[in-house]
């Protein structure tokens, strides 16, 4: 059996995924939300689950879809605030050399986001070359 | 009475510029100023060199020049292991692959991440228009195709949007994308949209178009399942311009899919030409280099086809030609298509109903990335190509063509039902949550109304305060889910929680997801597998039978039914008085009816009543001095052979032959069957007025005069298309009666013996 034929997980490997907080999908009832045993928290996707999805998108000859869900996958344990204040680093005349390559340091070390880390080092390199870290305002 | 006095011009000139056309501009092309749609002299020639496995040029340009797009596409995009043999194929070879339906659309997708954007641009321009739909119908992602709304109003009201939410579900369309007119309110209008999606079909996509930032914390709260505003730019000036990077953008790709929330990016030709930075390239070309970094990426999918500069793009000479190939190189880079037609490219109908039609007749991921299910003015993305206004004309197409176009005709009843429980829904949602109040007359105004103009609910302003709340207070999805519970809305709440459990798996994160019946499909369980006649999507017998019924189809029954009314308010008026036999006056005027006259039949098509137009004909003739005789033609219903076999009755030779329908001849004895005096072959135009005057000019040819014949004015009205359906089952009712042996009857206007 192919990791294609998994999909979709919700139909043909229900097991296979869990919500964060250890649930199983059919554990998601209306009833459960109504008793307070299924909040917003358990709503969210895994980097187990984007892993598997990774593989299926691979499976299906989409290399470069399948890469960006396991930079997905690093990104899920990063707090929103620390992806937004990464994303504006990234924009253009935000940051310099020295503060990409520090914020792909705190990724690698902190949260273990090596493909990240490497994104942002690249990132870094070519906007030195070709002036992108220029303030713009 | 413009251009009276300028005599050196052919008027019809002068027709044309009061044509809504003429409000369209047209422009040359004309490379310097990046005017240039399929080939510009500036484009590169393709090519690549590869050293080590690395790229190291790059269509033109060495590695230490790339700028951050061919740098992006270089380490992301090419496939190194498949440049050499991708890049070596023959164009024209490859375009003749696109539209061969014996190559698979694997095979071409497999060759496509080892070229480059020169090399699939000009590929791409080697196909005719035709080739181009053609080509899309093969490679695009998934086999069942899809629509998307917009769903904004003038007002910001949510009220409105969420009843215009759940219509727009109901309509069929897969995603719904709301955006607002104050940039502040954008957290109301996703919950209400939210609401809205949630009643009745409930499994559509929903988002808000608004600042990347703020439109990942939208979705981060439940209130959108996906996001179209990845925007990416084919020039380094215009991309820095839009405030980001191949990389920014990859990476806040990667932070939606990291939420569960599913993403496209949005480009598309004319936007750097906008934007002042062309680089003088051609529009395609810069529309390439955009899908190959958004494919680069890895972003599953793209909205383009021009959007923001459709228009412009169209403009040019094979503008829209370029629209739809630019939307091919997407399929083919094996990314999610919703492929443009989400803006009004023409003021004239005829443009925009032509612009649509190949998307349509090929079939697209979301044929648009954007319809108007609102009226064009409730539209805050601006007028879409087709609007809220035209929603039957399409339905229609789709009905045409036997296409499926992704919607569904609606139902009134349904309609208003969905529209009632939507607004009922956000008002409990808003009570239970203590975001607002709702009046009963509110709710009224916006269950009815077509649009924002006939509302008096909430005001822009007014929801301000709404909006900031819900950010404020940290407002869920999973608490709208709760308040819709607790109200009594259990379908609705168990359809929001469908919506987002789907985060739990991130099935639809995959190329192309929608959700049909509960159920996901994409290019993965779902893909597009066209290999001629016979393969790919074909509408099944459930799907036809919905899509078919537009409003108001005629059936022979429906058709009898309304004839049937007529009945009640004619009593029997024409008496049989035995066989008509040859009359001898020299002024007579024979009026022969045929034979549903008055019996099955008793309107004409122009919805006089059978008597009156008798009434009409006799008065005339006997103004003019003649003598009318009524008979009913039996052998025949065909208006001529009515009309002689009457003539050929009459003592002067002259005869009127009329059918139910209203179509009147004047005829002569000695004349050939189709070569009449006079005819009113416009049945829907002819007045009462008319008749008479024909009555007369018939008792006027019984005295040897030459009248003149009475001409109904026509304007143009597509008479055929108004009429015929109808007119052919009526009809069929005539000649059903008719017996080839059967003698003329002498009528009478009253009982016989009376």
């Amino acid at each position: 059996m192919s990791v294609k034929d998994l999909y979709p997980l919700a139909e043909n490997a229900p097991d296979r995924v869990k919500t964060p907080t250890g649930k199983l999908l059919s554990d998601i009832t209306l009833d459960a939300v109504l008793a307070g045993e299924v909040t917003a928290a358990d709503l969210a996707i895994t980097p187990e689950a984007l892993h598997l999805q990774a593989e299926i998108a691979l499976a299906g000859g989409r290399r470069t879809l399948a890469e960006n869900f396991h930079r997905a996958a690093e990104l899920v344990a990063i707090p929103q605030d620390v992806i937004m204040e990464t994303y504006e680093m990234l924009r253009p005349g935000r940051a310099d050399l020295e503060m990409l390559h520090a914020q792909a340091d705190v990724l690698r070390s902190i949260y273990k986001a090596e493909l990240l880390a490497k994104f942002i080092e690249e990132a870094a390199t070519v906007y030195e070359r070709r002036g992108i870290f220029e303030k713009r305002y | 009475m413009a251009n009276t006095s300028d005599t050196n011009r052919w008027r019809r000139f002068s027709d044309w510029d009061d044509r809504m056309l003429r409000l369209d501009l047209f422009a040359e092309e004309e490379p310097e100023a990046g005017f240039s749609v399929f080939k510009s002299p500036y484009d590169p020639t393709p090519a690549v060199t590869i050293k080590g496995g690395r790229v190291v040029s790059l269509d033109g340009k060495s590695e230490k020049d790339f700028d951050i797009l061919d740098e992006f596409i270089a380490r992301h995009h090419l496939d190194p292991d498949l440049v050499e043999e991708a890049m070596a194929i023959d164009d024209g070879e490859i375009a003749r692959m696109l539209v061969d339906i014996n190559v698979p659309r694997e095979k071409l997708e497999r060759l496509a991440r080892g070229m480059t954007p020169a090399k699939l641009a000009n590929v791409v321009a080697h196909l005719s228009s035709l080739e181009v739909a053609f080509a899309y119908s093969k490679m695009r992602q998934r086999k069942t195709p899809g629509n998307q709304a917009h769903v904004t109003n003038a007002k910001d009201d949510p009220l409105q949007l969420a009843a215009d939410a759940a219509t727009a579900a109901e309509l069929g369309f897969d995603e719904l994308e709301t955006t607002m007119r104050v940039s502040s309110n954008s957290w109301a209008n996703a919950l209400a949209c939210t609401v809205g999606a949630a009643v009745g079909r409930g499994d559509a996509l929903f988002q808000c178009s608004i600042e990347e930032a703020e439109e990942l914390q939208i979705g981060m709260a439940g209130l959108a399942t996906y996001a179209e505003t990845i925007s990416v730019y084919g020039t380094e000036n215009a991309f820095i311009d839009g405030d980001d990077t191949p990389w920014s953008k990859a990476f806040l790709t990667a932070a939606y899919a990291s939420r569960g929330i599913k993403a496209r990016c949005t480009s598309g030709a004319g936007a750097e030409l906008l934007m002042g930075f062309h680089e003088k390239k051609s529009v395609l070309y810069l529309e390439a280099r955009c899908l190959c970094v958004q494919r680069a990426m890895g972003i599953q999918g793209t909205q383009n086809g021009g959007v923001d500069g459709a228009a412009l793009t169209a403009s040019m000479p094979g503008g829209v030609r370029e629209l739809m190939a630019e939307n091919l190189i997407a399929v083919w880079l094996g990314l999610e298509c919703a492929s443009g037609n989400d803006a009004r490219t023409s003021e004239s109908e005829i443009r925009v109903g032509a612009k649509i039609t190949p998307l349509l007749l090929a079939g697209s991921d979301l044929i648009t990335s954007g319809q108007g299910s609102i009226n064009k003015y409730d539209n805050t993305f601006n007028a879409s190509l087709f609007n809220g206004e035209e929603i039957e004309e399409y339905l229609t197409l789709q009905r045409d063509f036997e296409v499926d176009g992704g919607l569904t005709p609606l139902d009134e009843e349904r309609a208003l039902g969905v529209r009632i429980r939507a607004v009922e829904a956000l008002t409990a949602v808003f009570e239970e949550l203590g975001l607002a109040d709702v009046t009963t007359s509110m709710i009224q105004s916006v269950v009815f109304a077509s649009g924002s103009d006939d509302t008096e609910s909430f005001t822009a302003g007014e929801v301000t305060p709404i909006s900031e709340a819900i950010k404020s207070r940290k407002i869920t999805a999973v608490d709208v889910v709760r308040a819709l519970a607790k109200r009594g809305f259990r379908e609705e709440a168990e359809n929001l929680l469908f919506m987002l459990k789907q985060r739990v798996t991130g099935d639809y994160l995959q190329t192309s997801a929608i959700f049909r019946g509960g159920k996901i499909i994409s290019a993965l369980n779902d893909p597009n597998d066209y290999s001629g006649p016979a393969s790919g999507y074909r509408m099944d017998e459930k799907r036809w039978a919905d899509v078919k019924s537009v409003r108001g189809t005629l059936t022979k029954e429906s058709v009898l039914a309304t004839e049937a009314l007529g009945k009640e308010k004619f009593p029997d008026w024409l008496f049989d008085a035995g066989t008509a036999e040859p009359g001898e006056d020299r002024h007579e005027v024979v009026i022969g009816v045929s034979p549903a006259f008055g019996t099955e039949m008793h309107r004409t098509s122009a919805g006089h009543g059978l008597p009156d137009v008798v009434n009409a004909i006799v008065s005339g003739i006997e103004d003019a001095g003649g003598n009318a005789r009524l008979v009913r033609i039996m052998h025949t219903a065909d208006t001529s052979f009515v009309g002689l076999s009457a003539a050929k009755l009459s003592g002067s030779g002259i005869g009127i032959g009329i059918q139910s329908k209203g179509t009147a001849v004047l005829h002569r004895s000695d004349r050939l069957p189709h070569l009449n005096l006079e005819l009113f072959s416009n049945a829907p135009l002819v007045l009462l007025d008319h008749y008479k005057l024909l009555g007369r000019n018939a008792a006027r040819h019984t005295f040897g005069e030459a009248p003149e014949p009475v001409v109904v004015p026509f304007r143009g009205e597509a008479l055929s298309a108004r009429f015929h359906a109808r007119v052919a089952i009526l009809f069929a009712l005539e000649t059903e009666m008719t017996d080839p042996k059967a003698k003329p009857i002498q009528l009478t206007l009253s009982p016989k013996g009376a």
